[in-house]
Order: C-alpha cells, then sequence, then structure tokens
C-alpha cells in the first residue's frame, strides 16, 4: 500500500465511522417513534447511513485486507473516528431531528463537493450519497419547521437540542493533516470552505421556524483522534456483542 | 337469512358472498360483519407492529452489517404492513386512534406468540422462518377473503412476507452449516418457537369462537386445523434438510393421509400466555403505551402546526 492509499484507508473509514454510528443510533428508535409512519421514515434514513458505512468500509477495507464486519464490529473506542455529534444518545425526537437537520445541512454541501474526488470510487459513492442526503434534508427541514411552529412545547425541545448540539457542529468543518493532503491531491472534499455557506443556510432556517441560532462560546472536538464521550463505548459494546462473544464466525 | 326479501340489502350481501364477489367499503354489509372484520384485520394490524419489538431487539446487535440491514428492512415492512392494515380497518369506519386506544386498553388482542422473548440471534431466524411462514399460510388463505381491501391488502403483503420467510430460513441455514455452537443455538430456537408457531393458527376448529361465522361470511377461507396442518407438512422437510430436530416425538409421515401427525398442542400453556401470564405481556403493551405518549408533543405539534399553515 502506498502513502495515498494508506490516507484514503484512514480517510474512507472515518467517513464510515461518521455513517456507522449515525446509522446505529438512528437504528434505536425502532418501535419508539412518535408515529407509525416517522417509525418507517426512520427506518429508511437508517438504511442509508448503514448502506454508506458498508460501501465506505468496503472502499477502506480493500485497501487494508480487511472486512467491512472486521471494521464495524473489532475495532474499539479509540480505534473510532467519528464526530462527536453523531455519537450522542438519540434524546427526545426533536434532539433526533434537529441533529439530523444539522447534519444533513452539512452532508448536503460535503458529498456534493465530494462527487469531484479524483478518486473514481470516493467520487460514486458521493454521487449515490448525494441523493440520500437531498431527501433527509427535505424531510428534517420540514420538521425543524413543525418544531419550531408547531406548539411552544415543540418550539422549547427543538430550542433546548440545538443549543446542545451547537457545541460539536465545529468539529463537522474541521480540517486536519490527514484531510489537508487528501485535499491537496484532489481526493478529499474541503468541510472547513463549506463553513459559511452552512452557517448561512441553517441560519436561514432556524430563524424561519422561529428559534434561535445558539451563541455558544464552547466546544467540543476529539473524534477524529479518538477522544469521544463516554456514549460511544456502550454504543460499540452493544453493536459488537455477537463478533465479541463469538468471535471468528460466519453469520 | 330466510326472512330477507328478495331486493333487501341483506340479500343482496349474501348473493355477493355465494358468488365470491369482493365486498367493497361503501356497499351494505351486515353490523356483524363489519364488526368481525374490524376485529380480526386490527388484531391483524397489532400483531405486525407489536411484532416489531422482538425483532428490533437484535437490530443494534445484529452480526454483521448486512444482516442488520436485512432486519431492519424486514421490520420496516412489517411496520409497513400494520399501515396498510390499519387502512383496510379504517375503509370500515374504525379510526387508528380508536384501534390504539382499543389495544392499550387490553380490549383489541395481537398474535400471542410476540409474548414471547427473543434471547439469542438464532431467534430472529425463528421468527422469520416459523412465524412468518406460519403467518403466510393463513395470509395466502385470506387472499380469497370476502372483504376487498383486506384482500388486497394480503397479496402485497404475502410478496413481502415470503422474502422474510426466506431469510429468516436464511439465518437458520448459516447457523446449522456453523460450529457447534451456532448449531445448539438454532436448536434451541427451534425448540422454543415451534409450539408456539403451531398455536398461532388458534384453537381447534371446534374451539374457536368466531371460525363458524367467519367462514360463513367468507371472510376466513380455511380452518385453523387444516391451515396447521399446511404449515407443519412444509415445514418438517425445511428442518430435516438442515439437520434441526422438530421437538414433538409423535412427529411421523402418515402416507395414507399424505399429511404428517403430529402431537397435540399444550393448551395451557397457549391459554397461559393469551391470558397475560406470558415473558413478555407487559412489556410488549407498556413498551407500545409509552412510545406513544412519549410522542405525543410530537403529534401535538403537527396538528398545531398543520392547522396554522391551513
Amino acid at each position: 500500500m502506498n502513502d495515498t492509499d494508506s490516507l484514503l484507508t484512514r480517510y474512507a473509514i472515518r467517513l464510515g465511522d461518521d455513517a456507522m454510528v449515525h446509522g446505529q443510533r438512528l437504528c434505536e428508535w425502532s418501535s419508539n417513534a412518535p408515529t407509525l409512519e416517522e417509525d418507517l421514515a426512520l427506518a429508511n434514513v437508517a438504511l442509508d447511513y448503514l448502506g454508506r458505512a458498508r460501501m465506505l468500509y468496503s472502499l477502506a477495507g480493500n485497501l487494508c485486507g480487511q472486512s467491512e464486519d472486521e471494521l464495524a464490529f473489532t475495532r474499539d473506542t479509540r480505534a473510532f473516528q467519528n464526530l462527536l455529534i453523531l455519537e450522542l444518545p438519540r434524546g427526545d425526537f426533536a434532539f433526533t431531528l434537529v441533529r439530523q437537520f444539522l447534519l444533513d445541512e452539512f452532508e448536503h454541501l460535503f458529498f456534493d463537493a465530494l462527487t469531484a474526488s479524483a478518486n473514481e470510487m470516493l467520487a460514486a459513492i458521493a454521487g449515490k450519497t448525494r441523493k440520500e442526503v437531498a431527501y433527509h434534508r427535505r424531510r428534517s427541514q420540514e420538521w425543524l419547521r413543525r418544531f419550531g411552529l408547531g406548539t411552544a412545547e415543540s418550539a422549547r425541545r427543538a430550542q433546548a437540542a440545538l443549543d446542545t448540539l451547537w457545541g460539536y457542529v465545529d468539529e463537522m468543518f474541521a480540517v486536519d493533516d490527514l484531510e489537508a493532503t487528501l485535499i491537496a491531491e484532489g481526493i478529499a472534499a474541503d468541510r472547513a470552505v463549506l463553513r459559511a455557506t452552512w452557517q448561512a443556510a441553517v441560519t436561514h432556517a432556524i430563524e424561519a421556524a422561529a428559534l434561535t441560532v445558539p451563541d455558544t462560546t464552547w466546544r467540543i472536538e476529539g473524534g477524529r483522534q479518538g477522544l469521544h464521550t463516554e456514549h460511544l463505548g456502550h454504543l460499540l459494546s452493544e453493536m459488537q456483542f455477537m463478533q465479541r462473544a463469538y468471535p471468528g464466525l460466519s453469520w | 337469512m330466510a326472512e330477507a326479501s328478495l331486493e333487501s340489502p341483506q340479500h343482496r350481501f349474501d348473493n355477493r358472498i355465494e358468488a365470491e364477489e369482493k365486498i367493497e367499503p361503501k356497499d351494505w354489509m351486515p353490523d356483524g360483519y363489519r364488526k368481525n372484520l374490524i376485529r380480526q384485520i386490527s388484531q391483524h394490524a397489532h400483531s405486525e407492529v407489536i411484532g416489531m419489538q422482538p425483532e428490533g431487539n437484535w437490530l443494534t446487535r445484529a452480526p454483521t452489517l448486512k444482516r442488520k440491514c436485512i432486519l431492519l428492512a424486514k421490520i420496516q415492512d412489517e411496520g409497513g404492513h400494520g399501515l396498510y392494515l390499519y387502512s383496510a380497518a379504517e375503509t370500515l369506519g374504525a379510526s387508528r386512534e380508536e384501534l390504539v386506544e382499543a389495544l392499550h386498553t387490553g380490549h383489541a388482542k395481537y398474535a400471542s406468540i410476540f409474548n414471547y422473548p427473543t434471547l439469542t440471534w438464532a431467534d430472529i431466524g425463528a421468527i422469520g422462518w416459523l412465524v412468518d411462514g406460519a403467518a403466510i399460510v393463513n395470509q395466502i388463505s385470506l387472499q380469497s377473503t370476502s372483504y376487498g381491501p383486506y384482500a388486497r391488502a394480503m397479496v402485497r403483503i404475502c410478496k413481502e412476507e415470503s422474502f422474510h420467510q426466506r431469510q429468516g430460513y436464511e439465518i437458520m441455514v448459516k447457523l446449522a452449516e456453523g460450529n457447534a455452537t451456532q448449531r445448539a443455538m438454532a436448536q434451541d430456537a427451534l425448540d422454543r418457537w415451534w409450539w408456539p408457531s403451531l398455536m398461532m393458527f388458534g384453537p381447534h376448529d371446534a374451539e374457536s369462537a368466531h371460525s363458524a361465522q367467519s367462514m360463513r361470511w367468507k371472510i376466513k377461507r380455511q380452518s385453523n386445523d387444516d391451515l396447521r396442518q399446511k404449515f407443519v407438512d412444509q415445514t418438517v422437510p425445511q428442518a430435516e434438510a438442515i439437520g434441526l430436530r422438530i421437538p414433538d416425538t409423535k412427529l411421523v409421515w402418515n402416507a395414507a393421509r399424505g399429511h404428517y401427525d403430529f402431537g397435540e398442542i399444550d393448551w395451557n400453556e397457549f391459554n397461559r400466555v393469551v391470558s397475560g401470564n406470558g415473558l413478555c405481556n407487559r412489556q410488549r403493551l407498556d413498551h407500545h403505551k409509552q412510545a406513544h405518549e412519549d410522542g405525543e408533543w410530537v403529534r401535538d405539534a403537527l396538528r398545531a402546526y398543520a392547522e396554522k399553515q391551513a
């Protein structure tokens, strides 16, 4: 494996971890949603993320000689490199949908940019993902309006979610050495340059929903270095139970 | 209905049933027919929805990514079946709110088999293979039920259920091909799910509360015992093919009948679980109530938002 392949492997794994951890959290909604229709919609979104995780892990796995399941189920907390915002517990329905909204607005820009990747596989995955994100984004924007303009209770919950999540959004735009190198090679998408467009879109949507953009000074980062909240370990211990309890078997 | 005149709605209804014509939502129908259908369709809908819980219990712990995706898609299908069926019940004038209320107050039932716990991954295989397998046998028969919306919902549901049954069987095949631990896990799941699956077809025909009238109305097309026999006949060879043992010492091929003979169901066990003493009865209902309660503010917000937009 040459240097670029090694960096690409790590890049695909971290994007895969984002999709994996978020997909796992969405799975927790099964049979818990406020309506049957929403239960099905959340499952749809979860399936998109799980499918994305599989594509990215397969891309990485082909380079590093590991299967998608080895990558998902046999790495420990320090090896996972997902964004922290995705590992936070699912919270109430407002928390889940507001998180989805912040993420969708980011992914809408990010995967659009990634379709220009010099790596064909990555560009193809981004092309497929971009279409899925367009659907997720319409839905989460609509929910933000319903929360903000629905009842006092729904607005209060949505604002509380925004206030909690806001400290984690900076990490979505952080470029480390790995990504800087791959951006220079035309392989990775530059997330830092998306910030201004994202901020404008999100501000517009939040204000249109009569909610307030948080004025938060605290910010937490660390996922890309494997420095996680305590929540991730529990998510992994549940997700990895079978492969840990019965290692090396075929299912 | 001897007293019905030749031109009466009752007479026309009886003739249409006799002629195998479908009854549609706006057609006249006897009150008893409507009530019987609402009872059966809502019970069926609740079963699909409550059935999401025992399977969802393994969604976050599925052993591979492929299995997780398949299981999630399957559970999503079951929820979709719940939706079609609630819609079919709505065509009879029963709102979803009323039906859910009846579930929560214990006036409406759901399939008792979902009161058993899913303890190992093999239980997910057993549910697909046996529980969905039994459901399909029943649902294929219901494709020719006399109420149009119900019959059409069954056609669509059967197509998806046959995928579910195959995915469940495939999980069992994989376990049976695996090591001794995996084979033991598969056998244990079969041991626990076999008899409850046979119970899914309900009491013997002579003891079934609603059967005779349902058969006359052609809501129900085949008897509980006939459907159960069909399920046993198709499932035994599937177990043999993967080296699993059906937990019934009386099970034997009867060449004269052209069917398997099998042992008697433990009806005390059946009644014990139906009457609330299964391992998960309270858990399943409490979970559904809790999710409904947790979602109340969301449904309120939806309504308020819709009114403001109108």
